[in-house]
C-alpha cells in the first residue's frame, strides 16, 4: 500500500496521471515555455469523421438550431436604426445528459473504452460529470465523479446538489467534498486507487469533441439563412468551449465569424474560498474560471490543456448575474424554451452584441443547458437570498458580485462590458515567463507566445523583454 | 439511536485533511476548516448505528470506508419561492414587444 498523505499523493501526480491519461505530454514538449500544441491535437484526438461517427452512435449532437424571433423582434426595437441582427441558440440541452459536455465526454469515454479501462473518473461539478456519467452508462464502463459541493457548514450549492443527483441517476459514484483545490488531492487518489482513466475536461479527446458543435453551428446557419455565422457568442470557463466551437467553425471554413467569449462576471470573489462559495449563483461560466484559464491555461488536471482560449477569442466580454436570471426568463416567457440559466450567459451577451449589429448579420449563441430543481432561477435566488445576497429590481450597473444580484427593470439595460484582451495577452505572457524568469528564450518559445496570444513574433520578443526588465 | 440495514442506501463521511494541513495555497478562512468528504453506497455490514465506521459498496463497486451518517438521504434540491423579482418580466417584456411600451 502505498503512501496516501497529501505531500506523497501530490509527488506522485505526474505517475497517476500518465497512466490515467495514456498520453505521452512529453513527446509534444519543446523543452522550453513552449509545445506542440497542433501536433498534440493531431496526433492524439480522433478526426472529424471519427468523432462524427462516435457522437452519431452516441446519441450526441446534431442538436436543433433555433431562431429566436421573438427575442430578436425585441433586439431590434431596442436598437437604433437599422440595427439587429437575427440571434440563433443552439439547443444543446438535447444531447443526452442535457448539455453540450456530452460532446467532450463521448470522445473520451470512447477512447477509455478502445484502451480497455474499466471506468472512467472527472473532476467537475458542472455539466461535465452527468455527461461522463450518461456516456460511461452507454458504453458499460464504471464511473466515478469527484465534486466541490460544500462549504463548511455543509451547505450545497442549489445546482450542484441537482448535479450530484443526475450523476448517480446515470449511475456514477459522486464523491462530494468542501470547497478547496485539494479536490485535486481526493481525484489523484481515486485515480491511483482505481486505475481507471482520467476524463479530464482539458484533454485533446475532450476539446475535439466540441469542434462538432461548430461545424454543426457553419452548417445549419447556412441552410437556414444562406450565410455563415457573423458572430459567435460561447460562454466561457475553463477555455474548451471556446477553443472547440472555434476549431470547428475554422475547420468549416467560418474564418471571418467573431468568436466572442462570455462570462459571468463575479470579480472579487475567491474561488477558494470558503465564505465566497456560497455567495455566487452561478458555479461555473464565470470570471472566476474564466481569466485564469485565459490567462494560465497549464493550471489543469492534464500537464498540457488543450483548450487554449486565448488562441481563439476575438473578444472577451461580461454581464452580470442579474442581467443572466433576466434573460432566463425571457427565453422561457418569449421563445417557449425554458433552460438552465448558466447556459444561458452566452444569450445573454448576444442580446445586447445584436443591438449593434446590422439586421442582415446572424449571431449565434452555441449553447443551452438542461434546467431542473436547483438549476434553475428560483431555487438559485432563493438560496442567495437566503445567504444573506441582496435580490432586487435595478440597474444591472449596480451589481455587486458576492452582494447584490440586480435583475434589470427594462431590457434596454442588459449591456455587455468588454474585457481588454490586451491587458489579458499581458498577463499571460507574464505568467507564462514565471517558470523562466529573465533567462532567454528560444526561438521556438517566441513562436509559441505568438501563437498563443496572437501577436507578432516581434511583439511578442518587446513584451518579453519589458517584462523581463522589470522581474 | 437510528439503525442501517445490510444493503441499505447510505451516506458516510470523512475528513480528508483536517483545519489547519490544507494546502498552502487556500485563504485563511478555508485553511481554519477541515477538508471533508461524502458519498454514497450500500451498506455492507449486517447492521450500523449512525456515527459508527461502517464499509459502502458505492454505485462504482468500490468498497470504502467511514462514518455512517445518513441513511438513505433526502435530495434537497426544489424549485425554491418563486421570485417577485422574475415574476413579472414575461408581461413586461410582451407589453414592449407588442409596441406599448415606452420606446
Amino acid at each position: 500500500m502505498s503512501n496516501t498523505s497529501y505531500q506523497a499523493v501530490i509527488a506522485r501526480k505526474p505517475e497517476i496521471i500518465r497512466k490515467a491519461t495514456n498520453i505521452d505530454y512529453a513527446a509534444f514538449e519543446s523543452g522550453g515555455i513552449g509545445f506542440d500544441y497542433e501536433r498534440m491535437m493531431n496526433q492524439v484526438a480522433y478526426s472529424l469523421d471519427k468523432i462524427r461517427q462516435i457522437q452519431k452512435e452516441a446519441g450526441v449532437g446534431n442538436t436543433p438550431l433555433l431562431e429566436l424571433k421573438n427575442i430578436t423582434a425585441l433586439a431590434r426595437q431596442l436598437a437604433g436604426p437599422g440595427k439587429g441582427a437575427r440571434i440563433f441558440i443552439k439547443d444543446e440541452a438535447c444531447n443526452p445528459s442535457g448539455s453540450f459536455k456530452a460532446r467532450r465526454a463521448s470522445v473520451s469515454v470512447y477512447h477509455a473504452k478502445q484502451h480497455g479501462y474499466k471506468g472512467v473518473v472527472a473532476a467537475t461539478s458542472g455539466n461535465f460529470g452527468a455527461a461522463i456519467a450518461s456516456q460511461a452508462a452507454m458504453r458499460g464502463l464504471k464511473s466515478i465523479i469527484v465534486q466541490e459541493v460544500f462549504d463548511s457548514r455543509g451547505i450545497g450549492q442549489p445546482e450542484i446538489l441537482e448535479k450530484t443527483r443526475a450523476c448517480e441517476a446515470y449511475g456514477a459514484e459522486v464523491v462530494q467534498l468542501t470547497v478547496g483545490p485539494e479536490l485535486f488531492y481526493s481525484f489523484l487518489l481515486v485515480l491511483e486507487q482505481t486505475g481507471y482513466f482520467n476524463a479530464s475536461l482539458y484533454s485533446p479527446f475532450s476539446i475535439c469533441g466540441i469542434e462538432t458543435l461548430g461545424t454543426e453551428i457553419a452548417e445549419q446557419a447556412l441552410v437556414a439563412t444562406g450565410r455563415k455565422p457573423d458572430a459567435v457568442v460561447v460562454t466561457h470557463a475553463g477555455g474548451g468551449n471556446v477553443t472547440g466551437t472555434a476549431r470547428g467553425l475554422q475547420r468549416a471554413g467560418c474564418e471571418s465569424t467573431q468568436i466572442i467569449a462570455a462570462s459571468v462576471d463575479l470579480k472579487g470573489l475567491h474561488m477558494a474560498s470558503d465564505f465566497d462559495f456560497n455567495r455566487k449563483s452561478f458555479t461555473t461560466g464565470h470570471t472566476g474560471f474564466g481569466m485564469p484559464f485565459a490567462t494560465s491555461p497549464d493550471r489543469a488536471d492534464v500537464p498540457r490543456n488543450a483548450a487554449r482560449p486565448l488562441r481563439y477569442m476575438d473578444r472577451y466580454v461580461t454581464i452580470t448575474q442579474g442581467e443572466v436570471f433576466y434573460v432566463t426568463e425571457m427565453l422561457a416567457m418569449l421563445e417557449g424554451l425554458e433552460r438552465g440559466p448558466a447556459g444561458n450567459t452566452s444569450l445573454t451577451a448576444a442580446f445586447a452584441l445584436a443591438q449593434h449589429m446590422g439586421r442582415d448579420e446572424i449571431i449565434v449563441v452555441q449553447e443551452t443547458e438542461y434546467t431542473g430543481a436547483g438549476k434553475h432561477p428560483s431555487p438559485q435566488l432563493t438560496f442567495a437570498k437566503k445567504n444573506g445576497i441582496e435580490v432586487r429590481r435595478g440597474n444591472p450597473l449596480e451589481n455587486v458580485p458576492g452582494k447584490a444580484i440586480i435583475i434589470p427593470e427594462h431590457p434596454g439595460q442588459i449591456n455587455i462590458k468588454d474585457i481588454n484582451l490586451d491587458r489579458v495577452r499581458q498577463s499571460y505572457l507574464r505568467n507564462a515567463l514565471g517558470s523562466v524568469g529573465t533567462g532567454t528564450l528560444h526561438p521556438q518559445d517566441i513562436e509559441f507566445l505568438a501563437a498563443e496570444t496572437r501577436l507578432e513574433a516581434a511583439i511578442v520578443e518587446k513584451k518579453v523583454r519589458e517584462i523581463q526588465a522589470n522581474l | 439511536m437510528l439503525q442501517a440495514e445490510q444493503g441499505e442506501w447510505v451516506q458516510i463521511y470523512q475528513v480528508i485533511l483536517p483545519a489547519g494541513e490544507r494546502a498552502p495555497q487556500v485563504p485563511a478562512e478555508t485553511a481554519g476548516v477541515p477538508l471533508e468528504m461524502w458519498v454514497k453506497g450500500f451498506l455492507v455490514e449486517k447492521q450500523a448505528q449512525v456515527g459508527t465506521d461502517v464499509t459502502i459498496r458505492s454505485l462504482a463497486g468500490r468498497l470504502l470506508q467511514g462514518r455512517l451518517v445518513a441513511i438513505n438521504p433526502h435530495y434537497e434540491v426544489n424549485y425554491g419561492f418563486p421570485q417577485p423579482e422574475l415574476l413579472t418580466i414575461g408581461a413586461e417584456l410582451k407589453v414592449i414587444l407588442e409596441g406599448n411600451g415606452n420606446e
